[in-house]
């Protein structure tokens, strides 16, 4: 499934075109993605929560050539599953 | 952020749409998303990230307390992975 898929089920639901559907996407993934760079998380009840996480700058090696060098401090995300979603996946035959 | 904050946040941007409709709209995103993932398929939304399931596979573990050994099934995991402009976009501006 691609955002292609997300505006067709948008286009179906709600009484929007193609175009208008496809715009309220990317504003969005737009509004989530502003609120990670100001360092926020992002929940979504029943589906989960984006934490943003800041990383300390560490020392590290480069597995290739075994050099030294200093991994920068940054910002990741890490997604929390909501348990009721957790419980439904769970459900499904492994 | 909660999803009604964001959902007020994405009606103030778009003109004409009422905090209703971007309400349906959000619902029917992760509801899509959420019914895909059931179906076993994998979502890839540029240039934010992909949510597939990964396979545990079962696995004997041990009751830490009592030494016993258990069986634990294997199961389903939802992963998210973070897609290269997010994470790009995460690290630019700070510092």
């Amino acid at each position: 499934m691609t955002k292609a898929d997300l505006v067709d089920a948008i286009f179906e639901k709600v009484g929007l075109s193609k175009k208008e559907a496809q715009d309220i996407i990317e504003i969005l993934f737009d509004t989530i993605r502003q609120t990670f760079a100001e360092g926020e998380s992002v929940k979504i009840s029943g589906f989960g929560t984006f934490n943003v996480r800041k990383k300390m700058a560490r020392r590290g090696r480069n597995p290739k050539t075994g050099e030294d060098l200093e991994i920068t401090p940054r910002r990741v995300i890490t997604f929390r599953v909501s348990n009721e979603l957790k419980e439904q996946i769970e459900k499904l035959d492994a | 952020m909660t999803k009604s904050v964001l959902i007020e946040k994405v009606a103030e941007k778009i003109e004409g749409l009422t905090r209703n409709q971007t309400e349906i709209v959000v619902d029917t995103v992760f509801d899509s998303i959420k019914k895909a993932l059931m179906r076993g398929e994998k979502i890839e939304i540029r240039g934010f990230g992909n949510f597939r399931l990964k396979t545990r596979n079962p696995r004997k573990a041990r009751n830490p307390k009592t030494g016993e050994s258990v069986d634990v099934p294997g199961k389903k995991v939802l992963y998210f992975k973070v897609g290269k402009a997010l994470k790009e976009a995460l690290n630019s501006e700070q510092k």
